[in-house]
């Protein structure tokens, strides 16, 4: 069964770490996902550029809108996500709780629609 | 003849469905993975039994055959409505494990515990895993539960569907937790029985069957799982705590529907036999050395019924026993209780100082026993008016109409002179 691990977080915050925390943030980033991949449960995963780097589309009534900025105006912007395949949701949440970003942001865990 | 068949057959599956509804549901629903799909399967299976039984007779094992029925019609049901390339594939797998259960009839194994873990699932809305449970293990109807939880039936429903769509969507699995884990898991477990048996607690009096059965209910629940985690000292402790409360019931309660308060209730109207299996249970949890809030709530109670011996509650027990609580829980109920029990061992300014200080959490505001405690203790210090006052708010925060009207005698009662 795959699950995405979707992960918010503070994006100002992060640019205000000093460097040395940042190197440890994506250390534990890196071991996390090595974790993972032995453990044989990722599918894939990327971190995202922050949010103003993000542009919104939408069409209505054949005119299309194209708006800058992230879908949600929110102080937790999605940061980054992994897709796993495990075998329940007991096993993705114990995943998500692994994630470095689970203790400075929150993880949302969701099952992927399968036929 | 036929009449009589009809109804033999109609007991037996009545029979059947009382007291292995969750039994079959829960190995169906492990099975399949999917509360609703286990729920129309033995659904069906109970309707074929009502149409087979009266003409065939009963069969020797009414569970089997019920349960054979419904893995038919959970395969019918599953080919229906799977037809994509994997259809087969699932088909398959579902066919293989159902016959390959069917092959040890003799023993249908207990998921039930498997599926109450579910239900209560960190996952599942707090608010509906005391109704799932109720409709999945006893196979209550959304429509009593919903009377029965005083939520609009049809919202109900909506919420139960919800719930096991979540389950199947998300695979929630159903398991018993490891004993790593067990006791984040078990918390949300106890906590839909003890909101069961309160509901069922809320009617005292017994009017509304629905509700008295409620709390009925929820210790049947708690004895199942106390005989399914024999080594989890909280789910003896819980069961103790309701076993205590449910022996009192008949006490709190005098003639004319009014409400007694427990220092006022006659002991010999108290249930011997539940006080006597509660004290087993509580004891049995002790053993295990593993302190618990339900444990010592079931030992405050049991440190009020020594009354029907000693003449007195223990008062300086209960106060140590709810400031261990408070430390536990951090709830300003408890310290309202621990001021109470303190007022009594102590006297009425001990218990009016520590009132004074959990009234630093603003939620006691609007909280009834907080402003029934204080007057009652005023009263007894002999500040009548602050009393009045406090009274007045009491009777203006409670819904119940018998404890309305006890407060407001209380209340009446304040000129006479009172003295600590």
């Amino acid at each position: 069964m795959k699950y995405m691990l979707l992960i918010y977080g503070n994006e100002g915050e992060w640019q205000a770490l000093p460097k040395s925390e940042t190197d440890q943030r994506m250390a534990a980033y890196r071991a996390y996902t090595d974790a993972m991949i032995a453990a044989g449960a990722m599918t894939a995963g990327d971190r995202l550029r922050h949010s103003d780097a993000a542009t919104t589309v939408r069409v209505a009534n054949g005119k299309t809108n194209v708006l800058n900025g992230p879908y949600a105006e929110t102080r937790e912007q999605l940061g980054g996500y992994y897709l796993i395949d495990v075998p329940d949701l007991d096993a993705a949440l114990s995943w998500a709780a692994r994630c470095p970003g689970a203790s400075h942001g929150a993880v949302e865990v969701r099952p992927i629609w399968e036929r | 003849m036929a009449q009589e068949g009809d109804r033999d057959a109609r007991g037996a599956a009545e029979r059947t469905a009382r007291q292995g509804y969750g039994k079959l549901l829960a190995f169906l629903a492990h099975r399949m993975r999917d509360v609703t799909a286990a729920e129309d399967a033995l659904a069906e299976a109970f309707a074929a039994a009502l149409v087979d039984w009266p003409a065939g007779g009963v069969p020797d094992n009414p569970e089997a055959w019920l349960l054979t029925v419904a893995r038919r019609k959970a395969i019918d049901a599953q080919r229906r409505r799977r037809r994509g390339e994997d259809a087969a594939g699932h088909l398959q797998l579902l066919t293989d494990e159902l016959a390959a259960d069917a092959a040890g009839d003799a023993q249908i194994p207990d998921h039930r515990l498997a599926l109450i873990f579910a239900c209560a699932h960190p996952a599942i809305d707090p608010a509906i895993r005391a109704p799932l449970i109720l409709q999945t293990v006893l196979g209550f109807d959304a429509a009593t539960i919903a009377s029965a939880f005083l939520v609009a039936p049809a919202a109900m429903s909506q919420r139960l569907v919800r719930a096991k769509a979540k389950i199947r969507q998300a695979r929630i699995p159903f398991r018993v937790p490891e004993r790593t884990e067990m006791q984040d898991r078990i918390a949300p477990v106890l906590e839909a029985i003890y909101a069961t048996f309160s509901e069922g607690w809320s009617d005292p009096a017994g009017t509304e069957t629905r509700r008295r059965n409620l709390a009925d209910e929820a210790i049947w629940l708690g004895r199942l799982l106390a005989s399914l985690l024999p080594n989890e000292p909280e789910a003896l402790g819980l069961l103790a705590l309701m076993l205590f409360a449910e022996a009192r019931r008949c006490a709190r309660r005098n003639g004319a529907g009014d409400y007694v308060p427990l220092a006022e209730q006659d002991p010999g109207l108290w249930d011997e036999r539940l006080i006597d299996a509660a004290e087993t249970a509580l004891l049995q949890a002790s053993r295990m050395g593993a302190i618990g809030r339900y444990q010592l709530e079931a030992a405050v109670q049991s440190a009020h019924v020594v009354r029907r011996r000693t003449g007195s509650s223990d008062w300086a027990a209960i106060a140590r026993l709810y400031e261990v609580l408070i430390a536990l829980t951090a709830s300003p109920v408890v310290a309202i209780n621990r001021a109470i029990a303190v007022a009594e061992a102590e006297g009425s300014k001990a218990g009016l100082r520590l009132l004074d200080a959990a009234a630093a959490d603003a939620r006691l505001a609007e909280y009834q026993p907080y402003w029934a405690a204080r007057a009652e203790l005023l009263a007894r210090i002999g500040d009548i008016a602050a009393a009045a006052e406090a009274y007045q708010l009491a009777i203006g925060l409670e819904a119940d109409p018998a404890i309305r009207r006890f407060l407001q005698q209380r209340h009446n009662a304040l000129r006479a002179p009172a003295v600590d």
